[in-house]
């Protein structure tokens, strides 16, 4: 039977035939899906959201030693903090079969740089697989697992936001189960203490002779022979893009094992053809090892290495092909940027924080990120997820130094708070600094669709578990001061707000209300109770001084013809934030 | 790849476009084509611009299409049809909803919703505006917008000869199949118009 999946569908269809029973991931675009996914097949497989990716990877990491297929999933950002347990068990190697899912996203589409990840395999000495889509992403998972082990090798699995978010057809089979192998206390491969690791070392060399060889011999890394006027190697997505563009007018070396790559098998390509083109989106990772080879090839010269490829860009960059395009004047369009949703809770406090004067936002990663855009331009730094309290840490040190009257104000979620955020806050505390943390709590993993996390009470699997409270985290990691706001309640923040400025010592404040499109909880219902009914602006009382507008809510509209604002009764949920901005208590709420 | 038909959904997040992709590419999966269907996830969520191609014959290797190359332009929203325009073949079908969305530069007065959108397009191309907002009210659900597009899309391919009932009742709440039967068929006759 054939079904249409996603490339992240299809690693959890791939990674549940295959005997896989561990998954561990930190939700990230253009990842999350794939535990997601996984965490269906709750009679096989334990599936399960880590606070963060160093600590989803080293419980895989613990559950190979204990001899399980096992499976860690990320975006490409979440490998730099996972790299610490990955580049020393690559010296261990497994004993279930273990997988690295990286999802990298070339363009950027919601991340926050765009590093090229298949570096990660070459600098950690792991092998690694490229699927081009959703059949071979499911297929390769299955191959991955053997390539574990039978070297002992992490394999990681590199995908791109184009595969991962792709549908194709994939063919669907049946789970294998895959007897757990036996724990047996073994020091010498996963007690890695200098003399052990020594050992290791020069083990992890001769394992790669040995990938390097299977590379060479593999189907994965294959020939299509067509016209030899033109030869393109090319992995991942860039193959479709190179096939789109030259069908059979080309001959191609597809490589699906990309690390340690097949040189002699390039080679023996590389004589066959006339010109030789290196397809690859982001770095010339593969050209680069050509040219150590001495290999001749066409790559970056011709072909960007900055932002997505496609068929258009490679036919332009390899034939000066170009479309007849329709000419028309699209300057009339205006941009449609992503917002705070209507009623998010995030959206009183920036407009609150953002009339702060002399203060620096250290912001995050999240959708509190979307904080940043006029009206309230609430954000002066994002760098990393959980980064904001440290990074604010060392500038409040610096302003403090230099006498600098700023304050920092740090914003981070609640589960950035897990994530990572924990740790910072830790600093803040030890070196005493008189940063202001703020943790945007709205009870769930907002951005990247709604995911669990230690703070809301649920499993990845559904499981009810214990909630860590954050105030009660907050006050044990430190914190003397501490107040828990209602984001919705203006006064509330702005008094809480004042009230940290006024300390000189480090304060947090917690905004604690659910995500509009949560679907919430027991615990929520009675918590927060529901929404109800929605805001009105009488037309008369409205003075259009846009006061209302300056919260950047996307249920008000400002007509420029009548000066007149007006509130979508379809997007409003009656959260009452632009009511209270109101000079003239024009906004009233109805239909309750 | 000469035979690959190219179908271009954009709109604006949370309209649907999503729904009617996954209705229209299981659709062509079933009539025995290779499909590859694209969209972007994550920050579009948020009240975003969004597209959705999707992609079919005998064989499909690009999930992208390029610039030029979409045999019709769906568009949910009448701004976003001006915004993705480029992406149409010259030769291809543009069909309109004329629904406004605001985006929010326009929401605070910055900018201006452009005048004259449908007038450009069909100085251009091949171009149908339907009111899908107002049929879709019309049968009783206004929900149902996205799928009385569906049936002007099923049209303009000329893919009528697919079973689509099934497919629209194999991907909707069993609640609201009939309500968007309706719409799919009410689509099909507005583009015929």
């Amino acid at each position: 039977m054939k079904k249409l999946l996603t490339g992240n569908e299809a690693v959890a269809q791939g990674a549940y035939e295959a005997g896989l029973i561990y998954a561990a991931a930190y939700p990230g675009t253009p990842s999350t899906e794939i535990l997601e996914n996984i965490a269906e097949y709750k009679k096989d497989i334990i599936a399960e959201w880590a606070p963060n990716e160093k600590v989803a990877l080293e419980s895989v990491i613990g559950a190979s030693i204990a001899g399980a297929r096992a499976l860690a999933a990320m975006k490409m950002v979440g490998v730099n903090v996972a790299a610490d347990p990955l580049f020393s068990f690559a010296y261990s190697g497994v004993n279930g079969g273990m997988i690295l899912v990286s999802a990298d996203d070339p363009g950027l589409h919601s991340s926050q740089n765009e590093q090229d990840n298949r570096h990660y395999a070459k600098f950690a000495k792991i092998a690694m697989v490229e699927p081009s889509d959703s059949q071979e992403a499911k297929d390769m998972v299955k191959a991955a697992f053997e390539i574990s082990e039978k070297y002992g090798t992490p394999v990681l699995f590199r995908m791109t936001t184009r595969v991962c978010h792709s549908k194709s057809l994939v063919e669907i089979g049946e789970r294998k189960e895959i007897d757990k192998k036996p724990y047996v206390k073994n020091v010498q491969k996963f007690d890695l203490v200098p003399a052990v690791s020594r050992k290791l070392r020069m083990e992890l060399e001769v394992r790669l002779q040995e990938l390097t060889d299977f590379s060479n011999e593999t189907d994965l890394n294959y020939f299509e022979w067509n016209e030899k006027k033109v030869g393109i190697i090319a992995s991942g997505v860039a193959y479709q893009y190179a096939q789109e563009v030259f069908g059979n007018t080309a001959s191609y070396l597809k490589l699906g094992f990309t690390y340690p790559l097949p040189i002699k098998k390039i080679k023996q390509f590389a004589a066959e053809v006339e010109t030789l083109y290196v397809i690859e989106e982001l770095e010339p990772y593969i050209e680069e090892q050509l040219n150590a080879a001495g290999i001749a090839c066409v790559g970056k010269a011709k072909i960007p290495k900055m932002g997505e490829l496609s068929p258009e860009v490679i036919a332009k960059a390899l034939l000066g092909k170009e479309k007849t395009l329709i000419e028309y004047d699209g300057s009339s369009v205006a941009h449609r940027p992503p917002v705070l949703c209507a009623g998010c809770p995030h959206r009183g406090f920036f407009y609150e924080l953002g009339k702060k004067k002399n203060i620096m936002i250290s912001g995050d990663i999240g959708c509190y990120g979307l904080g940043n855009a006029p009206p309230l331009n609430a954000k002066d730094t994002c760098i990393c997820m959980g980064g904001a309290p440290s990074i604010g840490h060392g500038a409040q040190k610096v302003f403090n130094k230099a006498d600098e009257k700023m304050r920092v104000v740090a914003t981070v979620g609640d589960s950035t708070f897990f994530h990572t955020g924990m740790n910072s806050l830790v600093n803040i505390v030890y070196n005493r600094s008189n940063t202001i943390t703020c943790i945007l709590d709205n009870r769930i993993t907002g951005m990247t669709g709604h995911q669990d996390h230690p703070g809301t009470g649920f499993t990845l699997q559904g499981m009810p578990t214990k909630a860590l409270e954050i105030a009660d985290v907050v006050k044990a990691l430190g914190i003397d001061h501490i107040k828990t706001v209602n984001p919705l309640k203006l006064a509330e923040v702005q008094e809480a707000l004042d009230w940290a400025l006024a300390l000189d010592e480090p304060s947090v404040i917690i905004t604690r209300w659910p995500c509009v499109l949560k679907k919430q909880s027991v615990r929520d219902k009675s918590e927060f109770g529901e929404y109800l009914g929605t805001c009105k602006v009488d037309a008369d009382a409205c003075i259009g001084c846009k006061k209302c507008i300056n919260t950047g809510c996307p249920a008000l509209q400002f007509n420029d013809e009548t000066k007149k604002v007006k509130i979508n009764p379809v997007q409003c949920v009656g959260c009452e934030v632009c009511l209270q901005v109101c000079p003239v208590t024009a906004i009233t709420r109805v239909g309750e | 790849m000469a035979d690959v038909k190219n179908i271009l959904l954009v709109g604006v997040g949370g309209q649907g476009t999503i729904l009617v992709g996954k209705i229209l590419s299981t659709g062509l999966m079933d009539a025995g084509y290779d499909v590859k269907m694209s969209e972007v996830h994550g920050m579009a969520q948020r009240g975003g611009s969004v597209s959705n191609q999707v992609r079919y014959g005998q064989k499909v290797h690009s999930p992208l299409m390029g610039r030029g190359e979409a045999d019709i332009l769906i568009s949910f929203e009448t701004m976003e049809a001006l915004r993705w325009l480029e992406y149409l073949n010259p030769k291809g079908v543009a069909v309109i909803n004329d629904y406004q969305i605001p985006s929010a530069p326009i929401l605070m007065g910055k900018r201006e919703y452009p005048q004259g959108v449908l007038e450009i397009i069909k100085s251009k191309v091949k171009t149908t505006v339907i009111k899908a907002g107002e049929i879709a009210e019309s049968l009783g659900n206004a929900k149902s917008m996205n799928i009385v597009l569906f049936g002007a899309l099923v049209k303009g391919m000329n893919l009528t000869n697919i079973d689509w009932e099934a497919a629209i009742r194999k991907n909707v709440k069993e609640s609201t199949a009939d309500v968007n039967i309706k719409a799919f068929k009410a689509g099909m006759e507005a583009l015929a118009e």
